[in-house]
């Protein structure tokens, strides 16, 4: 009866909080982690009589995101409310989105298992924010610093067919928000949350199974473990000879398992009408296109032109990439110090390990790109050498400062006066005869031995191609 | 220069008698001017009329709230202001003007008669009301009115009735009943309203004093408790047009708390009430339709008249149609309801105003709103939600919006052929309290030739044309295109000095 093979049929709604100063219908700040209550008027509160102001710079945001995700962007779009009860909401309605979206169609390219797939976007709509209920012993509570704040949606079609391509879709589209700097995208801050639809039918077959919807995933991981479970769930059901019910169900993480949300038996009528106190949205193509020449590289795009215009290798430049803010460092350090292969060297070794081993975000280091790029010319220049940029870069690292002065207070310049290395290359001589004479005698090792030993004696100032020269010169070999 | 020459009216003439006088029986124009003369402190108008409230307000029950300490206090402020020989802010300064229950004022209860809103007091000013505090005017109390503005007798108080101060056994209008009535029996020079289908120009065709609805998008709604975003306007109560033309003055103009007030400058109402002797070249249309059956011939008589006086000073009166007016009421109930279903959730008990505990919140919503809404608000907002459902949206909330379109285009059409039209406010002089009550769909029809100026969204003056037998005020109404509120203004005053400004007090 039952079918060998099934596959999954997945479709996420991801709700993405955008980068303003400002809610989106009123001039409180947009801004998470205050005392609960304090970021609040009479407009996000709903009290009676307060009317909502669209901002501009949300419906700015929401059409970059639309144009870096090739959606159209309507002309002419329109809020709704959105009918439904709940105590987060201050108004018991949503001011949303309904059928003029700010953003229709769309889409965007992954990579997942080795295979490339683009997963099409049905739409991407600007809403507002809802608060946060909290449950204490005997009360609850609602906190409104988020009621408000603009809220993008951006629908996929049920293109996705693995928790991996999931998976794949939302780093993909984190990158790129955040690349276009329209969401910080910061997963503990709630920036990023979403919807799974998940359904599963036999391998093969076009038809659609019943899908089910799990509700407000706030982590990728989360998302991953999910649908794991679900699509084996739905596939345990129907293996079982059972069907499969259209609910809304809740991911457990503690438990690893979906389960049903006991919804109402009826069906939500939301009511949507369009929303009576904001005029719609009107955009000329002079204003679209004013956007469009403000899109920043996306990252495939960015990838490709370090290859072109750095010379760097593919992989290198894929890495640099990744990350939006790693690459603005990057390319701040090369054009500061003319040195790209230098300034990528730096950024993948030093810069990222230290900050994966500090777990710090790039915006946050202490040793600007300006101060990099000096440390860089301060190797080339030959005034330090590399063991002692490196303790250079560490002490930056600490505490930030100016590398030239840095070594100049330190005295960590290199000895380069070639009398006194050659002093120091006849004291190691003197001390080593053994390496010495097995040099002359045709053991070219022998001469990194005598080289650390001239280093060791300048405590690593001497500039180790002097060291080489005078040591050569004294064994007779020049 | 005062034209306090109206023998209808019981005022006492003469700034020397004053405060021994009735003080609102004065225009806001006359006590602006004893003011300036030092006739009279600011002081002496609010405890002038504070006595009067209390004399009268057993009676007519126009308040809700009066702010007698408040009052008092910033008459004093403006007293030590002109003492220390500052300018005046503005023709309002120092002179009381009453709000209508849903305008919000910072400190203030703002219950729109409702229980629901038990307790409730706003934490900030509406646009008008900080334009007015600014102006230096005086707010002097809550004016009673139906439950969120949704009636025309003020008999869906949540607090009981206001009565006409013509005739207490009849009501004053509605929604905004207990503006008109406080104006009308001289309690305070002006009030506020707001009309959503007539609940400015009703009441004031009742009680016998001028209501102007502004065109939409002309006054801010920042802080107006919404009943139907779409067709609410704030508009003055007032003694007369020139009143009416400062209120006006003082709170219209763009605000960027509200997006769909409309940045169009402000021009200066006063300067076209003067000059108004004759108005050659000056087109009336009378619209068919707003003389039709069921109109109260002691109504169409008044109306009548008026339309000829203004005839006699030169204006030209043509017939015009406005051919979707049969539909109105219809189209309103479902727009203005749909509108109020949504605007009316807030009010939950989660976080202010009444609340009546449950086992969880969804049986607390049920409990609360069961206890704190009026059987009209709820019939409405059951209509409202029913129209916008699944399934039924296209055939009622859609379709009403088409006709909307429609009845908007007869309005232009009819501006293509006349300056601006003239007609009843209502069919029908007060009724009786308790007449309509009994029957929702009489009610909602004494609306039908004000709810289309709401639905096109133009503007339009109510003002006293005449009284009946039984001495009941009459109102005509002027209606005009978007924006051209002086020039209605300017017609109600060419009535009011043809006609005498029908100003008297009741006696009470």
């Amino acid at each position: 009866m039952s079918p060998s093979a099934f596959e999954a049929v997945i479709g996420l709604e991801v709700h993405v909080q955008l980068r303003t100063e400002t809610k989106l219908f009123c001039a409180c700040p947009n801004r998470f982690g205050a005392e609960p209550n304090t970021l609040v008027c009479p407009v996000c509160l709903g009290l009676p009589g307060a009317l909502p102001v669209a901002n501009r710079e949300a419906i700015r945001l929401t059409v970059m995101a639309g144009l870096l995700l090739g959606c159209e962007i309507h002309r002419i779009s329109r809020f709704d409310r959105k009918s439904y009860f709940y105590p987060d909401m201050p108004k018991n309605f949503q001011i949303s989105q309904y059928d003029r979206p700010l953003c229709l169609g769309g889409g965007l390219e992954i990579e997942a298992g080795g295979t490339h797939k683009r997963v099409r976007l049905t739409r991407i709509h600007l809403e507002e924010d809802v608060g946060k209920s909290l449950h204490f012993e005997t009360t609850s509570g609602v906190d409104f610093n988020r009621a408000g704040a603009p809220l993008m949606e951006i629908v996929t079609e049920p293109d996705l067919s693995s928790p991996d391509e999931a998976m794949a879709f939302l780093l993909a589209l984190k990158q790129i928000l955040v690349y276009g700097g329209i969401s910080d995208c910061n997963l503990e801050q709630g920036n990023l949350r979403c919807d799974i639809n998940c359904s599963v039918r036999p391998a093969g077959s076009s038809a659609l199974g019943v899908k089910t919807e799990i509700k407000n995933m706030n982590t990728f991981k989360g998302v991953h473990r999910a649908l794991t479970y679900e699509i084996d769930r739905q596939i345990r059901v129907l293996r079982g000879g059972g069907t499969i019910r259209q609910e809304t169900r809740r991911w457990d993480d503690d438990a690893g398992a979906t389960d049903s949300m006991r919804s109402k038996e009826y069906a939500h009528d939301y009511r949507y009408f369009p929303e009576p106190d904001l005029l719609p949205v009107e955009l000329t193509e002079a204003q679209i296109e004013t956007w469009r020449a403000d899109l920043p590289e996306l990252p495939a795009a960015r990838r490709a032109r370090f290859v072109r215009e750095y010379h760097l290798p593919d992989y290198d430049a894929g890495v640099l990439t990744a990350d939006k803010g790693v690459a603005d460092y990057f390319e701040a350090v090369a054009r500061s110090c003319g040195n790209p292969k230098a300034a990528s060297n730096w950024v993948m070794t030093d810069v990222l390990r230290v900050l994966g081993e500090q777990g710090m975000e790039i915006g946050h280091i202490r040793v600007t790109p300006e101060a990099l790029a000096k440390l860089i010319g301060l190797v080339e220049r030959r005034v330090i050498n590399m063991p002692t940029a490196r303790e250079v870069f560490a002490a930056l690292f600490e505490h930030g400062g100016d590398p030239e002065t840095l070594v100049r207070e330190r005295g960590l310049g290199q000895v380069s006066d070639a009398s006194a290395i050659d002093a120091l290359a006849a004291q190691a001589i003197e001390a080593h005869p053994g390496p010495a004479s097995d040099y002359r005698n045709g053991k070219a090792a022998a001469l990194q031995f005598l080289i650390g030993q001239v280093m060791k004696l300048s405590r690593g100032k001497a500039d180790p191609r002097l060291a080489a020269e005078a040591l050569k010169r004294r064994l007779g070999i020049n | 220069m005062s034209r306090r020459s109206d023998g209808q009216n019981a005022i006492a003439s003469g700034a020397a008698e004053f405060p021994m006088s009735d003080p609102a029986a004065i225009s806001l124009y006359e006590l602006g001017e004893s003011l300036a003369h030092g006739d009279c402190s600011s002081t002496d108008i609010v405890q002038a009329l504070l006595d009067a409230i209390a004399r009268k307000d057993g009676r007519i029950h126009a308040f809700l709230h009066v702010n007698a300490e408040e009052a008092l206090s910033e008459a004093r402020t403006a007293d030590r202001r002109r003492a220390a020989g500052e300018p005046p802010r503005s023709p309002l300064d120092g002179l009381p003007v009453a709000l209508k229950d849903n305008i919000s004022a910072r400190g203030q209860p703002c219950g729109c008669a409702s229980r629901i809103l038990d307790g409730y007091r706003a934490t900030y000013d509406a646009t008008v009301v900080a334009r007015l505090r600014a102006a230096g005017a005086i707010l002097l109390g809550r004016t009673n009115m139906d439950e969120f503005a949704m009636g025309s007798s003020t008999e869906n108080s949540a607090f009981g009735p206001t009565r006409n101060p013509w005739d207490t056994d009849r009501v004053p209008g509605g929604s905004s009943g207990g503006s008109a009535a406080a104006v009308a029996a001289h309690m305070v020079p002006a009030a506020l309203g707001s009309d959503t289908g007539g609940s400015i120009r009703q009441p004031a065709s009742f009680c016998g004093v001028v209501g102007l609805k502004p065109t939409y998008g002309r006054v801010s709604r920042y802080g107006l408790v919404a009943f139907a975003s779409s067709l609410d306007q704030i508009g003055p109560l007032a003694c007369d047009t020139r009143d009416a033309a400062r209120v006006l003055a003082t709170i219209a103009g763009p605000d960027p708390m509200d997006g769909t007030c409309v940045d169009v400058p402000v021009p200066d109402y006063e300067a076209a009430l003067r000059d108004v002797e004759r108005l050659d070249g000056l087109r009336i249309g009378l619209p068919r339709e707003y003389f039709a059956a069921g109109l109260d011939a002691e109504v169409e008589r008044a109306v009548r008249d008026a339309a000829d006086c203004l005839a006699a000073l030169g204006a030209e009166l043509v017939e015009v149609n406005l051919p979707h007016t049969p539909y109105a009421v219809a189209t309103y109930y479902l727009i203005a309801t749909a509108e109020a279903s949504t605007n009316l959730a807030r009010f939950d008990g989660v976080r202010y105003g009444h609340r009546v505990e449950g086992a969880d919140p969804i049986e607390m919503y049920l409990r609360t709103r069961a206890a704190g809404f009026g059987p009209e608000v709820k019939r409405r907002m059951i209509l409202g939600a029913f129209a916008l459902s699944t399934g039924y949206y296209d055939a009622y909330y859609l379709r009403a919006q088409k006709v909307r379109t429609l009845i908007r285009h007869d309005f232009e059409a009819a501006f293509a052929r006349c300056d601006v039209l003239l007609g009843p406010v209502a069919p029908t002089p007060a009724f009786r309290l308790g007449e309509k009550l009994a029957d929702p769909l009489a009610m909602y029809l004494e609306d039908i030739l004000t709810i289309p100026v709401n639905l096109a969204g133009i503007c339009a003056l109510a003002v006293p044309c005449g009284r009946t037998a039984a001495g009941l005020p009459i109102g005509a109404q002027i209606i005009g295109p978007a924006f051209e509120e002086g020039r209605i203004l300017r017609i109600g005053a060419a009535l009011e000095q043809a006609r005498g400004p029908f100003r008297g007090a009741p006696t009470l």
